[in-house]
């Protein structure tokens, strides 16, 4: 059982006008098995709090906490924050010429588990896991994120998901720019590593539409960089039917 | 002052301010001037490091300094630099070239037999066994349609001026690399000049490891129908390095195709690299596809990459003309995106760094060469400050 706490966090961002607060405030504890939706309109805040989780040196976090088990993930540097379990599933992934899938694949399975997977069993592993997410085999020749469509970036990046095993994952609007085809897919990824391995998630949307295929038990709604509502599945049914619109007024 | 076409809309620094094709060639040092920074082609060279490279009078390479392992179908000897053979693919563009050439009396000539076809590179070592000032001049002769693979390796403590000559006959195909991997007290510059049949094809592939200063000219002449040529470069520069290329692409014939790709990666305080890259479409060459890259890493504050590529065209009538270059620092994105997979910050620039140039690197076709250059990379980033 794994716990990931954000107390109390405020997070800054350098601009060229200066230091810009984002974050105020933010508390969330996310558990082993529990599937929590972060949903907010643009600019509330929700892929900085992402960010700050995975340690991204843009973001500098002023005041609050995030502790994994208890240890501070604040004082982990990025490489060790995702050995301690940490994965974020990015929104706009980032291309690596010249590197291959396969490589990079390798080499993180290598540097999380702190030994190379056996060749035999990585193989089919790999095999499996793109094949569920409806994947061409060639797929693993190609250079990371490279040439590839909005679909292939989201699905490399749950691939990731399932492969590395993390304890909890962060999901940064892995549903926006996806056809419904590709949506179930992916959400169906994100079912399986939580089913089998039991994985946290945090699930930040813009939309509902996800919510349709990946069952939240948490919906939190974030509103000028804090959490405005918390509730269950239902509030995500009244966010459809009403919008932000009545949070955005109030914060105003 | 000539013409320049293509250039007005770019700002890569100061151009040319004449057309290359009118520079003056001759084989006789005192034709040229002495060398100074003021000169465009020497204007970024660190001159005091030449080591006499551009004196009158020098010592020549002999023949127990160069070791051959061959390939069937390729052979080698040495002959009096009177022979014909010598000056077929090129002449002298300036003085150190000039200086090389004339006092190399004798010349390394590499023949590859008319039709013969193989896979199997030939190597040739090129070991100084002292550094003083010494001029070597090679000729590479491929016969009509013959496919073969030939790699020049520089290594040791040299100090070396070299004209290389490069005749490809008709449908041959040669895939050739010219290795600088010299320890540091080195400097080296080679002049190289390719002549290519009817519709042959070359490879011509640099790549630079080491050496205090090492300036590598290729220039490549098209003056037969669809000739074709593909220049890749790589280099990976330290502190204490100075390296330059000038790869020079000169289109005469008509339906040539010309490729330039160089990369580099730059380390540590005082590496500076220069890339000039010039095309030439002359209004004979109608037909012309050319395109020409140069993008350089800096993977530390204190380096510096000149890039600056230069496009004359003569004639509208072409497939196509474009060049790219550009250089950048590391790219913090990158490095985030793999460090939150949990791979260590000097696993995940070694991943970076040898992605970049993986793309030229994977050109040479070479096994034992690629393999040789990775580890090179990886060493290199061992080092401090990586």
């Amino acid at each position: 059982m794994t716990t990931l706490e954000i107390k109390n966090l405020h997070v800054s961002v350098e601009t060229d006008q200066g230091s810009k607060q984002i974050l105020r405030g933010v508390d969330l504890t996310i558990k082993s098995g529990e599937i929590h939706a972060v949903m907010g309109p643009n600019g509330s805040g929700k892929s900085t709090l992402a960010y700050s989780v995975a340690g991204h040196p843009k973001y500098e976090v002023t005041d609050g906490q995030i502790l994994l088990d208890g240890e501070d993930v604040l004082e982990m540097s990025v490489d060790e924050r995702a050995r301690a379990g940490l994965f974020l599933a990015m929104q706009y992934p980032v291309e690596i010429p010249g590197v291959s899938v396969s490589n990079f694949l390798r080499t993180a399975k290598t540097a999380l588990s702190g030994e190379a997977p056996k060749l035999r069993e990585w193989v089919g592993d790999l095999r499996d896991a793109m094949g569920n997410l409806r994947m061409d085999s060639d797929f693993t020749e190609r250079n990371v994120n490279e040439g590839f469509s909005g679909g292939e970036k989201k699905r490399h990046e749950i691939l990731q998901l399932e492969l590395l095993k993390p304890k909890i994952a962060i999901l940064d609007e892995t549903d926006s720019g996806l056809d419904v085809d590709a949506l179930k897919v992916v959400s169906e990824g994100v079912n399986r590593a939580h089913a089998d391995n039991g994985l946290g998630v945090l699930l930040i949307t813009h939309y509902t539409r996800i919510l349709r295929y990946i069952k939240p038990d948490f919906v939190h709604v974030f509103v000028a960089g804090k959490v405005a509502e918390q509730g269950g599945a239902e509030l995500a049914e009244r966010l459809e039917n009403e919008g932000y619109d009545r949070y955005t007024k109030a914060a105003v | 002052m000539a013409a320049q076409h293509g250039l007005e809309a770019h700002s890569h620094g100061n151009v040319p301010i004449q057309t290359r094709s009118e520079r003056p060639r001759s084989t006789s040092v005192s034709d040229f001037p002495e060398l100074s920074n003021r000169q465009e082609i020497w204007r970024y060279v660190p001159l005091d490091k030449l080591s006499g490279l551009d004196k009158e009078v020098m010592g020549e390479l002999t023949e127990s300094e160069v070791t051959a392992e061959l390939a069937s179908g390729t052979s080698m000897r040495w002959v009096d630099s009177t022979d014909p053979l010598v000056g077929s693919a090129g002449l002298p563009e300036e003085r150190v070239s000039a200086a090389a050439w004339t006092n190399a009396s004798k010349t390394l000539v590499i023949e590859v037999e008319a039709e013969s076809e193989t896979t199997d590179a030939s190597f040739l070592k090129i070991a100084p066994n002292t550094a003083e000032a010494k001029a070597l001049h090679v000729v590479v002769s491929v016969g009509n349609h013959a496919k073969a693979t030939i790699a020049l390796d520089h290594l040791g403590q040299g100090v070396l001026g070299e004209n290389v000559e490069i005749v490809l006959g008709d449908g041959a195909q040669l895939n050739f690399v010219t290795l600088q991997e010299w320890e540091s007290g080195s400097t080296h510059v080679s002049t190289q000049f390719s002549k290519l049949g009817r519709d042959s094809s070359l490879k011509h592939v640099v790549v630079t490891m080491g050496g205090d200063l090492v300036r590598v000219v290729p220039a490549v002449s098209l003056s037969s129908a669809g000739a074709e040529v593909n220049m890749y470069g790589v280099y990976l520069a330290g502190s204490g390095n100075y390296f330059e290329h000038r790869p020079y692409v000169d289109h005469i014939a008509e339906n040539c195709v010309s490729n330039v790709a160089y990369k580099g990666a730059l380390q540590g305080a005082g590496a500076h690299t220069v890339w000039v890259g010039d095309v030439l479409i002359r209004e004979s060459a109608v037909g012309t596809s050319t395109y020409e890259l140069n993008r350089n890493l800096l993977l530390t504050d204190g380096a510096r990459a000149d890039s600056v590529p230069n496009l004359e065209i003569e004639t509208g009538k072409i497939e196509g003309a474009g060049h790219a270059s550009a250089s950048g620092r590391f790219d913090d994105e990158q490095l985030f995106y793999l460090m939150s997979r949990g791979i260590d910050e000097d696993q995940a620039k070694k991943l970076v760094v040898r992605g970049f140039l993986s793309e030229v690197i994977q050109k040479i076709g070479i096994e034992s060469i690629e393999q040789r250059l990775i580890s090179a990379i990886e060493a290199e980033l061992e080092k401090a400050g990586a």
